[in-house]
C-alpha cells in the first residue's frame, strides 16, 4: 500500500465546497480555483499534474465509486472516448459557459434583475433562495455564484451518474478541463 | 536443445485514447506507469509485471495486457 499525501484528500475539499454552497452561494467563487489551477499547470508546467494528483472532484468519484462500491465498474462505450465526443463536450461547455458569463453580465448592466436560482443539467432550476443573504457587492457577483454553482453541481451530478454506470473515474474520460489541458499540454508539446 | 522464449503479459496504453487522467499512475504497485508531459501515460516495460491494475482501473479502458516476448 502506498503512503498517502497530503493531495490525496482533496476529496474532502471538493466536498466542503458543494456543501458551502448550499449554506452561502457565494462560496461558489472559490470554483475559480479548480478553473485556473489546472490551466495554469498545463500552461507553465506542461503537465496534467493537476488532474493526475489535485483534483478533489476525480478523487470524490473515485471513493464513492470504488471504496464505497457506487459503481457498476463497467466499460465507457466507445463513443464517450471519441475525440468528437470529448471536444464537441468541451465545445459545448465552453458555449453553457459564456452563456452563464452573459447573464452575469446583464445582471451587473442593471438589465436584468438577480435570479436566485440553481440551474441543474442546463435545463431544471432549483429554488435556492436560501443561500443568499445579500453581498457587499453588486448583485451581479451574487449571479456569477449562483451560476458557477450551478456549472459545479451540474458537473458533478452528470460524474456521478456515469460513475454508478460506468467506472468510478469515468467523469474524467470526458472532463472539459481534462480535455482542455491535455490540448494545451499537446500543443505546448507539438503535438497537435 | 530447443531455445524456449518466456512471454509476459505487460501493459500496452492506447496512446491515441489515453486521456492522462493518472488514475493508472495511483495504482501501479511498482510506479512503472507514468503520465508523460500530460499527453498520455506510458508503461516502463521493464518494471511492469503485468499485473493488469492499470489496466482495470482505466476509466477509459484504453490499457490492455499483450503478451511479449522477455
Amino acid at each position: 500500500m502506498k503512503q498517502k499525501k497530503w493531495y490525496d484528500f482533496m476529496w474532502i475539499v471538493s466536498l466542503t465546497y458543494l456543501i458551502l454552497g448550499f449554506f452561502n452561494i457565494l462560496f461558489a467563487w472559490l470554483g475559480l480555483l479548480c478553473f485556473f489551477i489546472p490551466l495554469l499547470i498545463s500552461i507553465i508546467g506542461g503537465s496534467k499534474a493537476y488532474c493526475n494528483r489535485y483534483c478533489g472532484r476525480g478523487q470524490l468519484f473515485g471513493v464513492l465509486g470504488g471504496r464505497f462500491g457506487l459503481s457498476r465498474k463497467k466499460d465507457v462505450p466507445k463513443w464517450m472516448k471519441s475525440k468528437a465526443f470529448r471536444y464537441g463536450f468541451l465545445i459545448f461547455f465552453f458555449i453553457m459557459f459564456f452563456q452563464m458569463l452573459w447573464n452575469t453580465y446583464l445582471v451587473f448592466a442593471g438589465a436584468q434583475d438577480l435570479r436566485q436560482v440553481v440551474t441543474l443539467l442546463w435545463t431544471f432550476k432549483l429554488p435556492w433562495q436560501w443561500a443568499y443573504h445579500g453581498t457587499l457587492f453588486h448583485a451581479g457577483a451574487a449571479q456569477f455564484a449562483f451560476g458557477f454553482y450551478s456549472v459545479m453541481l451540474t458537473s458533478t451530478v452528470l460524474g456521478m451518474i456515469t460513475m454508478v454506470l460506468f467506472k468510478p473515474r469515468s467523469w474524467c474520460v470526458y472532463c472539459p478541463m481534462g480535455t482542455m489541458t491535455q490540448l494545451i499540454c499537446r500543443a505546448r508539446n507539438g503535438k497537435l | 536443445m530447443g531455445t524456449t522464449t518466456k512471454k509476459r503479459r505487460k501493459a500496452v496504453v492506447s496512446q491515441a485514447e489515453c486521456v492522462a487522467c493518472g488514475c493508472c499512475v495511483k495504482v501501479c504497485p511498482l510506479a512503472a506507469i507514468q503520465v508523460v508531459k500530460g499527453i498520455a501515460a506510458q508503461v516502463d516495460r521493464e518494471k511492469c509485471v503485468g499485473c493488469g491494475r492499470c489496466a482495470r482501473e482505466c476509466p477509459a479502458t484504453v490499457i490492455t495486457l499483450e503478451e511479449a516476448a522477455v
